[in-house]
């Protein structure tokens, strides 16, 4: 499945957690979970509503900490690796972080430079390639949600970082935007980089992986 | 000793773009730096009006009256701080920077203090002679506004950062923030009317200029701990 294209000889486990729980208001969202992530690996997150989709990718990423369990970074504990996840993880949430006063440009100068910063060229370049171009300098509130969407993915082509943590990153996208989408999740793990992904609709991705909440 | 160069370049890059940000985005949305302004202004004149026009009684309140303006002013803008940024995501972007929050959190805060605090203290020497405050004392007032306004917008971080989660917050802010500022308001009117005694107030400047140096050596990390809770 896997050897469909090339991959690296020992594909590294990146990302795993072991016998995760997590509750919220008395309800058990989901107990004993255990997955891993290997690189090139693009894994995609099950589950009904309110099945704690978004509630894992945000403990994998370190914004809630309301779990028990043990996640690893590469084989170490996640907390003693803060430093080289944080710099490695790159998160597009259910609010994807574009303020609406801002043009396309500064909002992805912003966002770019809290990670490592990118030249003006590139960002045109990256805001081109997301299907944005002519709205480079129109403020984000005239934007679609769509096109507001394109403006927080524009991010996944400048940014170094492996591990991609997607979640729900289609629900506003066209047909051509989610083809482009999985084009360039597909990239990416071919690349070697990983990618945790939550949707509802269906992916036509080679090796996809399928977590189920 | 190459990567700490690199790290420290990104640093102070991504200080400077968070400040960079948020002054744009406060020039954009003109209300954010026009209210506080407006307010400060229009609370202040209103003294005269409805005290009457003795001068004397005037210039005996005047310092009070600008200092309580001051923190009440900046009051109305302090939720502009994190509140848009919880809202559309960009705060959950900030906290995983692999950048120290410390840096961007004090980015942030100098932003609100560029656009809330410098106007009210340029001002605030036209009030003073509105209010009919003795001249000699214009410096120091202004001294210690300058002094005293980024302790209040340093407080004030933690207050929002604290309730930015909360959905109806009314009064919160300001039950947590202003006595806090209490000290501060202490400190300033005192510096002003020391002057005015003919005492010199750098005593009491001096305290002022050191809770500024607590407060923007420890406020950014209790606003950054505040935000992790409030994004959790």
């Amino acid at each position: 499945m896997l050897d469909q294209y090339k991959q690296p000889n020992y594909p590294m486990e990146m990302l795993s957690a072991a016998n995760l729980f997590c509750e919220r208001d008395e309800r058990v969202l989901f107990k004993d979970l255990n997955f891993s992530l290997a690189e090139g690996q693009v894994m995609q997150v099950k589950g009904s509503n309110g099945s704690g989709k978004t509630t894992l990718l945000r403990i994998l990423c370190g914004l809630n900490d309301g779990y028990e369990g043990d996640i690893r970074w590469y084989g170490h504990e996640l907390s003693e690796r803060t430093e080289d996840f944080a710099a490695a993880l790159l998160y597009i949430g259910h609010r994807v972080g574009v303020n609406k006063v801002l043009t396309p440009m500064e909002n992805l100068k912003w966002s770019c430079s809290l990670q490592s910063a990118v030249n003006d060229a590139q960002l045109l370049d990256a805001l081109a390639e997301v299907g944005l171009r002519g709205f480079e300098y129109s403020a984000c509130f005239g934007l679609s949600a769509g096109q507001q969407q394109r403006v927080a993915l524009a991010r996944l082509l400048l940014s170094p970082a492996k591990l991609w943590v997607l979640d729900e990153p289609f629900t506003t996208l066209d047909v051509k935007g989610v083809l482009m989408l999985e084009n360039m999740l597909t990239g990416h793990a071919q690349q070697g980089g990983s990618v945790l992904v939550t949707t509802h609709s269906p992916l036509k991705l080679d090796g996809l992986v399928e977590l189920n909440l | 000793m190459n990567t700490a160069t690199t790290a420290g370049t990104s640093v102070w890059k991504a200080f400077l773009s968070t400040l960079k940000r948020d002054l744009l985005i406060s020039f954009k949305r003109k209300n954010d730096i026009a209210n506080p302004f407006m307010f400060f202004f229009i609370v202040v004149s209103l003294f005269p009006i409805g005290i009457g026009p003795d001068a004397d009684k005037l210039s005996e309140i005047a310092t009070g009256v600008i200092w309580i303006a001051v923190l009440l002013s900046s009051m109305l803008s302090m939720d502009n701080l994190y509140r848009a940024d919880f809202e559309d995501g960009s705060l959950e972007q900030l906290l995983l920077s692999p950048n120290p929050l410390f840096f961007l959190v004090l980015a942030k805060n100098i932003s609100h203090w560029l656009v809330s605090g410098v106007p009210v203290i340029l001002v605030s020497p036209v009030l003073a002679y509105m209010l009919n405050l003795p001249s000699q004392a214009y410096g120091v007032l202004v001294l210690s506004l300058l002094i005293g306004t980024p302790i209040i917008s340093l407080l004030g971080s933690i207050a929002v950062a604290l309730t930015v989660g909360l959905g109806s917050r009314g009064l919160i802010l300001a039950v947590i923030t202003l006595p806090m500022s209490v000290p501060v308001l202490i400190f300033g009117t005192l510096a002003v009317q020391s002057q005015l005694n003919g005492i010199s107030p750098t005593g009491y400047l001096s305290l002022l200029f050191a809770m500024f140096a607590a407060s923007l050596s420890l406020a950014p990390l209790a606003s950054a701990a505040a935000l992790r809770i409030s994004v959790n």
